[in-house]
């Protein structure tokens, strides 16, 4: 009889541990809140599927998703186009390279209060540079703590500041790394530069867009600490976006068991999302 | 369909190229028949490269003109040029069928859609690619790949030649041949000039009338596979030619050998006829493994191996330190064995300073 060696599994067994302690084991704890009801001491009773069809039945939950999805819609239609706009552009060889690589690289090694903090006094009014400029040198009123549209149009100004910058790094991967072959031929074969971009660079770069799509609607739909720093939810709830509205069920108000519940669908539709897109976009890959 | 001119055509891949060996191309003077079918023939780093991507307008030259049927096309790109270049790696649109590949080259041209659908299907039914026509053309195998490239050449009626760079590279051996033989055929229905470049000589000899075998960015001889063969110009197409290549010896000749003689290694050996050309340079005896045979006097050698390779051995033998190749039709004598060499008269040449100096018709007079 042929004899296994089982002993892959003591190597194995470190990762499971940690994968156990970091993400199992808090999912779970999430899972088990999520069907209880609790009125404090430490006291918990059965309640169900309840908080589930609560949730989905609130109001305030289909907002805060409704303005998530408006506001991860928004960035990926701007930086993924604009990202591709600013690979195309940068130099393919000689000394500029590396000069672009690292001023793009930049707003990447932010932490990231560091960026909302840093745009909240960059927009205020008073002192900030823009908020001063708007407001007193163009004369355009401009306050994100009194009006909805000046908060949202800084919070997605904020993210395409902090994120083009990864689409344009993933996307350049994908053009340097074409043969120069093809746009020689395409040359010889009339191409215009139009036709070049389509039949030849954007196939190329569909690999790494589609991961870049992938990054940037999980970072952009789990985007909590920029918006929280910078505008806090507000004016009112109109920038409380989904991670905003779960971090006041579960922290401000402590409703463990309906903050249970809205982690649990708010990562269902992240992971369901993702692996439609991901499906699709490699279906009819070789 | 035009006749190709290249005058005085010099190229450095440098800014301010000095000393000749800053050039890639050294100087070039040459001219393609219209309808030709012509292989650029050397190793690595020769230049051919260089100079198909001058012809094609993918490279402006530093120095020098390009001219198509008298009319100076220098300066102009690629596509104002109406050449076709197939490259090394297939390059294909992945996201299109086979068919919009082939009709590529047309519709950026703006050709009326009768006209292209008649076109492709020609070209699509020439290349057996017709049952292909609705595939995509990503996922196919590299050879059928190459084929569309090629088609993407062959399609416009207008192309004053086809280049084709190393293009079975990525070829499997077993298809190589069958690819070859379609160029071959397509070259001889559609009569358009066609310059093969490869560092392969079976490539290069069997797809063209007319081989350029290229050293170092100069021309180092043009001529039929046969002329290459049999009177190589310099010992390096004698060396680079034939399989094994060319015997060269080093020898001394007496008085300018005038007597068609030189000596190597002390024997004489008789030569196709007098060295007519003066050139500087050491001497040296070239003959053709095909053209050394066994004989009962000449220059003693000792057998170091023998190569049965079925219709034919390669008999490697020492002549001093010297090694000598002969192609023998019989059973080879035994390894460690002396043997006595002779050289065919009428096929031995001789080189001074790498090039040909001796001429049989002064002989004959």
């Amino acid at each position: 009889m042929k004899t296994e060696n089982n002993r892959a599994w003591f190597f194995v067994l470190p990762v499971l541990l940690l994968v156990a302690f970091n993400a199992l084991v808090p999912l779970m704890t999430v899972v088990n809140y999520s069907v209880q009801e609790t009125f404090g001491n430490n006291l918990f009773f059965w309640h169900g599927l309840g908080w589930f069809e609560d949730l989905l039945r609130s109001e305030r939950f289909h907002a805060a998703l409704g303005r998530q999805a408006l506001f991860t819609t928004i960035i990926l239609i701007i930086e993924i186009p604009l990202g591709v706009a600013i690979a195309l552009c940068m130099p393919r060889r000689g000394v500029w390279v590396p000069i672009c690589l690292v001023l793009m690289a930049l707003p990447l090694l932010i932490p990231w209060n560091v960026v909302g903090a840093m745009w909240n006094i960059f927009t205020l009014p008073d002192i900030g540079l823009a908020g001063y400029t708007l407001n007193s040198v163009l004369g355009i009123n401009y306050n994100m703590t009194q009006s909805p549209i000046a908060a949202w149009i800084t919070i997605i100004t904020m993210d395409v500041w902090h994120w083009t910058s990864l689409v344009v790094l993933l996307a350049y991967a994908g053009l340097i790394s074409i043969p120069e072959a093809y746009y020689q031929a395409a040359k010889i074969d009339g191409a215009s530069n139009w036709a070049v971009f389509r039949h030849i660079q954007l196939p190329k770069m569909r690999r790494v867009l589609t991961i870049a799509v992938l990054l940037r609607f999980m970072d952009s739909f789990n985007i909590y600490t920029e918006v929280f720093v910078l505008t806090g939810g507000g004016p009112g709830n109109s920038t409380t976006l989904l991670s905003i509205d779960l971090d006041k069920v579960a922290l401000g108000q402590f409703d463990l068991g309906p903050a249970g519940a809205m982690s649990l669908v708010y990562f269902a539709i992240t992971l369901a999302v993702s692996w439609i897109f991901y499906t699709v976009m490699t279906r009819d890959e070789p | 369909m035009a006749e190709i001119r290249l005058e005085t055509l010099r190229h450095s891949y440098l800014s301010a190229p000095s000393a000749p060996e800053d050039y890639a191309l050294k100087e070039i003077d040459l001219s393609w028949r219209d309808g030709g079918a012509y292989a650029l023939l050397g190793p690595s780093g020769c230049g051919k490269s260089t100079l198909l991507n001058i012809i094609s307008g993918l490279l402006t030259p530093s120095e020098g003109r390009v001219l198509f049927d008298g009319q100076d096309v220098t300066a102009l790109p690629p596509d104002k040029r109406n050449i076709a270049q197939v490259f090394q790696f297939p390059v294909i649109y992945d996201t299109m069928s086979v068919r919009d590949n082939l009709a590529f080259p047309l519709r950026n041209r703006g050709v009326e859609p009768g006209r292209i659908a008649a076109r492709v299907a020609e070209i699509a039914e020439m290349l057996e690619l017709t049952a292909l026509l609705g595939t995509r053309a990503a996922g196919l195998a590299p050879d059928t790949k190459q084929k569309i490239s090629m088609g993407r050449g062959l399609v416009r009626d207008d192309v004053n030649v086809i280049m084709f760079d190393e293009p079975l590279t990525v070829i499997d051996p077993a298809l190589k041949w069958t690819l070859r033989s379609k160029l071959k055929e397509l070259h001889q229905t559609i009569a358009v000039t066609m310059i093969y470049v490869t560092h392969d000589q079976t490539e290069a000899l069997t797809f063209a009338d007319q081989v350029v075998v290229m050293q170092d960015g100069v021309i180092v001889q043009i001529g039929t596979p046969v002329e290459l063969f049999e009177r190589p110009q310099h010992t390096f197409v004698g060396h680079f030619i034939g399989s094994p290549g060319m015997n060269i010896l080093p020898c001394e000749v007496s008085g300018g050998a005038a007597d068609g003689v030189a000596r190597f290694q002390g024997q004489p050996v008789q030569l196709e006829g007098p060295v007519t050309a003066a050139r500087a340079g050491p001497a040296e005896i070239g003959v053709r493994p095909e053209f050394v045979r066994l004989a009962e006097a000449g220059i003693p050698a000792i057998v170091r191996k023998a190569a049965d390779l079925g219709r034919h051995t390669v008999l490697e033998a020492m002549a001093g330190d010297r090694v000598i190749h002969a192609i023998l039709q019989d059973p080879p004598p035994e390894e460690g064995s002396t043997v006595h060499l002779a050289f065919e008269p009428a096929q031995t040449r001789l080189y001074q300073g790498g090039w040909i100096a001796t001429d049989p018709k002064a002989g004959a007079r």
